[in-house]
């Protein structure tokens, strides 16, 4: 399917306003993201699921925009919703209503109205220039030319508006785009066919051509309208993905706020597994999951009164948080926004785009001015020169180069966010489709920490069962789902230390689930059994790596894990180069001397640890469940928990570069053969006007076809 | 020649209707989620769709 018939996210708007008017006030709407619904049965499953739940008052489903739209009772919030489809087997994550609400989209039904009245003003005055050509006598001839004054003069007024708006902004700010020569030309063909209408002279009315031009450019600029409305809804749901809210303690009781809203001094409650939005003191002595920031796997105990810093997650149990820094000002954000700096490096990669148009504009004018001087010196025929000059300046447009590039951008933009990637910057696309080597991250995006175990005997099975079912570490999680199978043993006096492990009393014998070297280790009274957490691959890594060897680039692996487990990860997975052992800033020198060695690199990964390394390797991209800071680094999102859409994204970022090498072909062939012509005044207005909106839409459609 | 007086506001009646009802399609948002709607006439129950008649009254 084309991404012209995905048009979700232009009505996306219209219809977010149109719930505000009838869901009753104290109803609340949400968006959830769904990155894997792709057919009847998931839109059918989804609202089905959402129906049964006694929170819901309604929910749609947008499959263009892999969304829903959920209206929800008074007093409930998402979290039921999420649930209930997590339990289906829909990953859904809440977005950001307010970063969805993008100021008047409906950009895209007013470019369908104007070009359906352009389309149906045309239809009407060819009917008509019908009777004209066949010959039609002096009294009808000019009665018709009325007629047709009278349809396309006010159609023109209407559907001709973004044009002459355009032109006129650019002209004030005395540039040159595009837009000047269209308005020129259709002005002109205007005013000369009104002139003739008036003077009824006899000659030709060039109507027809303004408003085929007009039309026919505004089906194009609608169909590249539509592939930038969704790769900008890609941006939109990127920000909405952070929920910024935050759960406050007053003396009243809670109160869900704004983490922008939070103060220090502000007490705030995080429930257990949360990650804290802003810097803070803890409260009461906690477990910390600090991964995210340092890459370390275990969790570090903190007593109370330690800080927290934005972006840690909280282990075991809720917590309540005094804040000292507000959330711009937090650890997290000044991370991000030193990111954004180093981004900037990036962005001077501009577009050829941009270059081709501004290049071309002027040539367009002074070839439409010397065809009318030269033809009207010759000549001496005023009409016939202002004729040769209007198509010329139809004919030289540089529409279609102008639009060989952003249209394809656009449209793979699009394509990649309904495969469930969202790319961020408009360049990614011609840098990632360059890359020739690929390096993940092992913790967190090669693999998820889920545990898989030695042969354990069904007594220390079921022990180890329940000393882990008593803990809410992450390890002791783990091994809970490994050992499901079992039956927990039925222990007494069980206590959890902070850091050191969970013990209890079995058969009157004490038995302790601790810490050892090398993951958790179970005492039982004669005997001690290591538990190493091996972590379970990620969706899709083994199949990616495969493939992008096969398909001739270099992997390599980067880990701050000791050597031995990222060998063996390494060994499973088939990666020859592992980088173990490796700090944060050390991954970012790594990603540099690649570069050096005139490597393109495509840096996958997540956790804090990654971010420089994100931020300068050639192109990047992290998964959804990477940190605020790893998304913010990346060129792009990835919303699914399968690793193949890394493979996905570079071989649609190779086929972009195809199709935009194949658009600026067509566009030259189209100019270096149509100039010419146009010129010599071999074309009609008419002609010109049919000539190059085809070629305009001719780049449009080859960037959106499959 | 004089059914052309009639013959062309005809034809430019019958041309205008068929763009008021394009606008109006514009409008009812016909055009929010074509993929969505396209795999929506594969859903057969009857339930499901009244259930969906709701959820669009709600969602409007």
């Amino acid at each position: 399917m084309t991404v012209a018939a995905c048009p979700g996210c232009i009505a996306v708007a219209p219809s977010v306003e149109a719930v505000a008017k009838t869901a009753t006030e104290f109803d609340t709407v949400i968006h959830l993201a769904l990155p894997q619904i792709r057919c009847a049965a998931c839109i059918s499953g989804v609202e089905g699921v959402l129906a049964t739940l006694p929170s819901v008052r309604a929910a749609r489903v947008n499959l263009g925009a892999k969304r829903v739209r959920v209206v929800l009772a008074q007093g409930y919030d998402a979290s039921a919703a999420l649930q209930a489809l997590n339990n289906a087997g829909f990953d859904a994550h809440e977005l950001d209503t307010s970063a969805l609400r993008p100021a008047g989209d409906d950009e895209g039904r007013k470019l369908l109205a104007r070009a359906a009245v352009a389309g149906f003003a045309m239809m009407n005055v060819m009917a008509v220039s019908v009777a004209v050509w066949s010959g039609a006598g002096d009294i009808t001839r000019v009665m018709f030319h009325w007629v047709s004054a009278a349809i396309a003069l006010p159609a023109l007024a209407f559907s001709a508006v973004p044009f002459f708006a355009s032109a006129f902004i650019a002209l004030r700010a005395r540039r040159m785009n595009m837009d000047v020569p269209i308005a020129l030309a259709i002005l002109l063909a205007a005013t000369t066919s009104l002139y003739e209408t008036f003077a009824a002279s006899g000659a030709h009315t060039w109507f027809d051509a303004a408003l085929s031009l007009t039309f026919f450019l505004l089906v194009g600029r609608y169909l590249e309208h539509q592939a930038r409305a969704t790769a900008r809804s890609a941006a939109a749901e990127l920000t909405a993905l952070e929920l910024p809210r935050a759960t406050r303690l007053t003396a009243e009781g809670r109160e869900t706020v704004d983490v922008a809203a939070l103060m220090p001094q502000d007490r705030i409650a995080l429930a257990a597994g949360a990650r804290a939005p802003v810097d803070g003191i803890a409260e009461a002595a906690a477990m910390v999951d600090r991964s995210a920031l340092t890459g370390e796997a275990e969790p570090i105990a903190i007593a109370s009164g330690d800080p927290i810093c934005a972006g840690e997650v909280i282990l075991g149990s809720p917590l309540s948080l005094r804040v000292t820094h507000r959330a711009e000002d937090s650890t997290l954000r000044r991370l991000a926004a030193l990111v954004d700096v180093a981004e900037t490096g990036k962005h001077r990669y501009s577009g050829i785009a941009d270059r081709a148009a501004q290049l071309y504009a002027p040539v367009v004018h002074g070839l439409a001015a010397v065809a009318f001087v030269v033809w009207w010196g010759l000549t001496g025929d005023l009409h016939n020169a202002i004729a040769v000059a209007t198509a010329t300046l139809i004919i030289t447009c540089p529409c279609a180069l102008a639009l060989a590039i952003p249209a394809v951008t656009a449209a793979m933009t699009g394509r990649l966010f309904r495969g469930g990637v969202l790319l961020k910057s408009s360049t990614a696309l011609e840098r990632l489709a360059e890359v020739d080597t690929v390096i993940f991250d092992k913790t967190g995006t090669l693999t998820e920490g889920v545990a898989q175990l030695p042969d354990l005997d069904p007594a220390a099975a079921s022990v180890a069962l329940g000393l882990a079912q008593a803990s809410d570490h992450p390890a002791s999680r783990a091994l809970a789902a490994a050992l499901a199978d079992y039956r927990p043993a039925t222990l007494s006096a069980l206590k959890e230390v902070s850091g050191e492990g969970v013990c209890g009393l079995w058969n009157g014998a004490s038995v302790r689930l601790g810490r050892g070297d090398d993951g958790p280790v179970l005492y039982l009274p004669d005997r001690c059994f290591p538990l190493p957490l091996s972590e379970t691959l990620r969706t899709g890594a083994a199949a990616v790596v495969k493939t992008l060897q096969a398909q001739g680039l270099e992997v390599a692996m980067v880990s701050g894990d000791t050597q031995a487990r990222a060998n063996a990860l390494a060994a499973r997975l088939g990666i020859k180069l592992v980088h173990a052992r490796v700090r944060p800033e050390d991954k970012a020198t790594l990603v540099g001397d690649m570069a050096e060695r005139g490597k393109r690199v495509l840096m996958v990964g997540d956790g804090l640890n990654d971010t420089a390394a994100l931020a300068s390797a050639h192109a990047s991209l992290a998964p959804a469940t990477a940190l605020d800071a790893a998304r913010v680094a990346s060129d792009g999102v990835m919303l699914g928990r399968d690793l193949c859409a890394v493979e996905e994204t570079l071989r649609l970022a190779r086929r972009a570069r195809s199709r935009i090498r194949q658009n600026l072909g067509l566009a030259a062939v189209y100019n270096a053969v149509a100039i010419p012509v146009a010129v010599m005044g071999f074309a009609t207005p008419l002609m010109a006007a049919a000539v190059m909106s085809s070629s305009s839409i001719l780049v449009v459609l080859n960037a959106v076809r499959r | 020649m004089n059914i052309l007086i009639v013959l062309i506001p005809v034809s430019v009646l019958l041309g205008a209707a068929g763009l008021a009802a394009c606008l109006w399609t514009l409008r009812n948002g016909q055009y929010e989620d074509l993929e969505g709607d396209a795999a929506r006439i594969l859903l057969e129950s009857d339930e499901l769709s009244e259930k969906d008649g709701h959820n669009r009254r709600e969602a409007r």
